[in-house]
């Protein structure tokens, strides 16, 4: 049993999120990072897709009160069990009574716990994923609160092992994410459209597990900013009339009404989800076969890391 | 990933109907590589598995499947009542929107009351249902200033669109009234009342009835009527 002594501002159960459900309005949820949580679970000897933690910008303080083991992955912060520094992207074996602390980030947004056994938390729709919106999943449908107390499934400790540095990746750089044009990147100007492709935009404090908000050049529109309503795919990006763009992530709207320049590839969207308000991001426009190969190269890649099989993407 | 199949750029029964009817083949046929669909107005996003089929061939046969799609092949839908509670109370805009309309609020909800209602699809928010049918007598533009809180089960009208809220959100429809069912509740195992497809036809209540019926609801003791 964990018993939660502060939760930090913002902490879900999340898992690899829920399918089938965008047709009735319920987005998939899940981990903004999956790449993160993946490895932490496999840190710990978990399948790929065992409920853990995602906390934000500040990690949770907790006691656990059986022996088991924990990595921390994702963002950047310091980590203490009981007062002595541990190590990030590592397994780290707990005793009953062990107290961890995750500080703030000092890069990086998003920070994953994975528990040996996982979360055990009733799955809803098919996923322990929270969507805090909807209050459906994780624990009750709401982040942690202080003194909750979160179960986890009986498992053997896992054999220790740790991420090789070149592994980890660094989320002080300002990124370069890439997009597919489309689907109505005829409804901006060549103009906007360069302005898209040629700018740094600032992430906005505003940004959530819904959508990222970015401040940035002008992309003017040719012809209006509003469209019949339609599906929103997980990394489109929505360019109301304000001109500035919203890059929508796994608790989005199933539909919406406004413009969309291009869609974020799923290989980027755990990197754009790990930029701070504050920090800087550049759009490279890819083609659609490059993009899939991208994305093949990405779960290659994930494949291959902590004794890991290639995971159902979600 | 995911593609986008638009089957026209207007907002139509035909239109719609192409779409609802494209996304049944998809997954009456089990097109492979498909992950998951979302309808909209006239379009159709589908998610994919670039890991089981490629963009060109899932582009060729989507594109055969739009060939097919039409009303014909979609199965029979389902009919659901739900029961309104057109008073003032609940539906802050009824008498406006009856003044507006020249019409007097009886009236105005026997006409609602009276169509029948086509999900063309759920979303936005979960289980909220985009519906038409709304009779050209009691059409109205949107709400200039959109309200900041709609409360769940609020029954609004907008244009040639009909929508119940789900959830408590911001919205702009005119709102006639109230309906005790829920049409999103995270505990139940099928949190979504409406699907795309369905027929919705609303029945005035009483608010004496809107509480009795409430109170069930709240003890998950009641279910609509689901022909």
């Amino acid at each position: 049993m964990i018993r939660v002594a502060d939760p930090g501002p913002q902490t879900t159960v999340q898992d690899l999120g829920r399918v089938g459900q965008l047709r009735y309005g319920i987005p998939p949820s899940g981990p903004i990072d999956v790449r993160a949580l993946v490895i932490a679970n496999r840190l710990v000897g978990n399948a790929d897709g065992a409920a853990g933690l995602e906390c934000t910008l500040v990690g949770p303080r907790f006691t656990v009160e059986a022996a088991c083991a924990i990595a921390v992955a994702g963002a950047e912060a310091p980590i203490t069990i009981n007062g002595n520094a541990a190590e990030p992207w590592a397994t780290l074996a707990l005793s009953p009574g062990d107290t961890v602390r995750i500080a703030a980030a000092r890069a990086g947004v998003r920070i994953y716990v994975a528990f040996s056994g996982g979360l055990d938390v009733p799955p809803a729709l098919g996923s322990r994923a929270t969507y805090l919106r909807g209050r459906l999943g994780g624990l009750e449908g709401r982040s942690l609160k202080r003194d909750d107390v979160l179960r986890l499934f009986p498992a053997a400790l896992p054999r220790p092992r740790r991420l090789a540095p070149p592994e980890i990746p660094p989320l002080d750089v300002e990124p370069e994410i890439r997009v597919v044009l489309g689907p109505q990147a005829d409804r901006f100007t060549a103009e906007g459209i360069a302005a898209f492709l040629g700018g740094t935009y600032e992430m906005l404090p505003q940004s959530d597990r819904m959508g990222a908000r970015l401040a940035g050049p002008r992309i003017a529109h040719a012809r209006g900013h509003d469209i019949i309503s339609d599906g929103i795919a997980l990394g489109s990006i929505q360019v109301p009339g304000d001109g500035q763009p919203i890059v929508l992530l796994v608790d989005r709207q199933s539909t919406g009404g406004y413009t969309k320049i291009a869609t974020v590839g799923s290989f980027d969207i755990g990197r754009i989800g790990q930029v701070k308000p504050g920090q800087r991001v550049r759009f490279r426009a890819v083609e659609v076969t490059e993009a899939h190969r991208l994305h093949r190269a990405w779960e290659l890649s994930l494949a291959g890391i902590a004794g890991g099989r290639v995971a159902a993407a979600a | 990933m995911a593609l986008c199949v638009e089957l026209g750029d207007e907002i139509s029964l035909e239109v719609n109907t192409r779409v609802r009817a494209l996304e049944f083949l998809i997954q009456d046929k089990g097109v492979a590589g498909v992950v998951e669909t979302v309808p909209s107005f006239r379009s159709l996003l589908v998610y994919y598995d670039p890991g089981q089929t490629g963009y060109d061939t899932l582009c060729a046969t989507l594109g055969a499947l739009a060939e097919q799609s039409s009303d014909a092949v979609l199965p029979p839908a389902r009919r659901v009542e739900l029961p309104c509670c057109y008073d003032p109370e609940l539906g802050p805009d009824l008498l406006a929107a009856a003044e507006r309309l020249a019409l007097a609020p009886e009236e105005l909800v026997r006409l609602h009351a009276g169509a029948e209602y086509l999900v063309y699809f759920v979303g936005f928010t979960p289980g909220l249902p985009y519906m038409a049918g709304v009779p050209e007598r009691i059409r109205l533009p949107r709400l200039e200033t959109p309200r900041v809180k709609v409360p769940a089960g609020s029954v609004g009208l907008g244009g040639a669109q009909f929508c119940i809220y789900s959830v408590e959100s911001p919205g702009g429809y005119w709102l006639l009234g109230r309906t005790p069912a829920r049409l999103y509740d995270p505990q139940a195992a099928e949190p979504t009342l409406l699907r795309p497809g369905d027929r919705v036809r609303m029945r005035p209540i009483d608010r004496v009835e809107y509480d009795a019926i409430a109170a069930r609801v709240e003890a998950r003791a009641w279910q609509p009527a689901i022909a």
